[in-house]
């Protein structure tokens, strides 16, 4: 096992778009262990992705299992090509990054997520998630196709016309 | 560093932004943390710069596109600097009929929890006849959820509509 460097801002390799994983071997399983070696290391992250410590690889770790006030979660997972095929309501949100260091923001994202994912035997996996744990996997998500929640980031004032803007939101989805 | 603080208000128009960052950027200061918002049809810059120069210089900087501009300034030498940034663990949202202080009635009960606001933004909307506030705080207090809870439950009887909620920030 090894600790990983992580990439920060303005690191160009992070906004790269990851590949497919096609070789589930114990190459894959040992980057996996180095990968959450890595994660744990930092300050309390929720999740990981790949890119963030230059694999341009399509792999996240997520566990919301020990957040301050329990939310609900699948525990700690190994998505490996996940893939967000439904997605369902809007939430406002305050993230911050591993690779962002010293900076926190709001961000919108979907309520309920349903995720399509193999483990890293290459088994396939369907999950449904709301809250902070859909939140987390779309932040890890955004990682894959290299985007960083700063990206993201809405007006200060968005929080005061908030209904407004959920209104319009599942409108458009509902289209 | 040795920051100053910079505050420009005036009527909005477009290009202010642009005009007195340019100044600013000529004259080789570097900008810290800024907050920039229109309120009431006025534009308002706080904003932390240093160019190693003295207050004068840089009131001397800024004086010709602030007379343009129509803009008041103002310069105060500040202590404290970049990467300070602490992060809220709570916000409250008030909405209710406007009326004399709601403002201080709120934020009086949250500071009796020894609650911090790090951002405060507020609003009145609707029409003038029945107007009605809007406010959002984002804060910081070591205080259980339950107890600032019951410091602005009397504030319901007032019919001004408060709900204070964790934030639980997503490092990811
Ligand atoms: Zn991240």
């Amino acid at each position: 096992m090894a600790m990983l460097e992580i990439l920060q801002l303005p690191d160009p390799r992070l906004k790269e778009v990851a590949e497919e994983v096609t070789r589930f071997d114990e190459e894959l399983k040992a980057f996996i262990a180095d990968l959450e070696e890595t994660r744990q290391a930092g300050p309390a992250a929720v999740g990981i992705a790949a890119p963030q410590v230059g694999r341009s690889q399509r792999i996240v770790i997520l566990d919301c299992s020990k957040t301050k006030k329990p939310v609900e979660n699948h525990g700690h997972l190994i998505l490996v090509n996940p893939e967000i095929i439904e997605w369902d309501g809007f939430e406002l949100g305050r993230e911050g990054c591993l690779s962002v260091p010293d900076y926190t923001g709001n961000v919108i994202r979907a309520e309920r997520i349903k995720v399509r994912s193999q483990d890293p035997q290459g088994e396939n996996h369907e999950f449904e998630m709301v809250g902070f744990e859909a939140r987390a996997l779309q932040h890890e998500v955004d990682h894959l196709d290299g985007i960083l929640f700063i990206d993201r980031l809405v007006s200060r004032r968005t929080d005061l016309f908030q209904r407004k803007v959920y209104q319009k939101g599942s409108k458009k989805r509902d289209a | 560093m040795n920051w100053q603080m910079l505050t420009l208000v005036g009527e909005d128009q477009p290009g202010i932004v642009a005009r007195v960052t340019d100044a600013l950027y000529r004259g080789g200061c570097t900008l810290g943390e800024t907050s920039m918002i229109r309120l009431g049809g006025n534009f308002t810059i706080m904003m932390m710069v240093d160019g190693g120069q003295s207050e004068q210089a840089l009131a001397s900087m800024i004086a010709p596109v602030a007379d343009q501009l129509q803009l008041k300034f103002h310069l105060d030498p500040m202590h404290g600097g970049l990467h300070r940034h602490r992060v809220p663990n709570y916000q409250v949202r008030v909405n209710g009929a406007d009326r004399a202080g709601i403002v201080a009635k709120v934020t009086g009960a949250l500071a009796e929890c020894g609650f911090n606001i790090l951002e405060l933004a507020s609003d009145v909307v609707g029409d003038s006849a029945k107007p009605v506030y809007i406010m959002t705080i984002q804060g910081y207090a070591e205080a259980e959820i339950e107890r600032l809870e019951a410091a602005l439950k009397p504030l319901a009887a007032e019919e001004i509509d408060v709900h204070v909620s964790a934030i639980e920030t997503l490092i990811g």
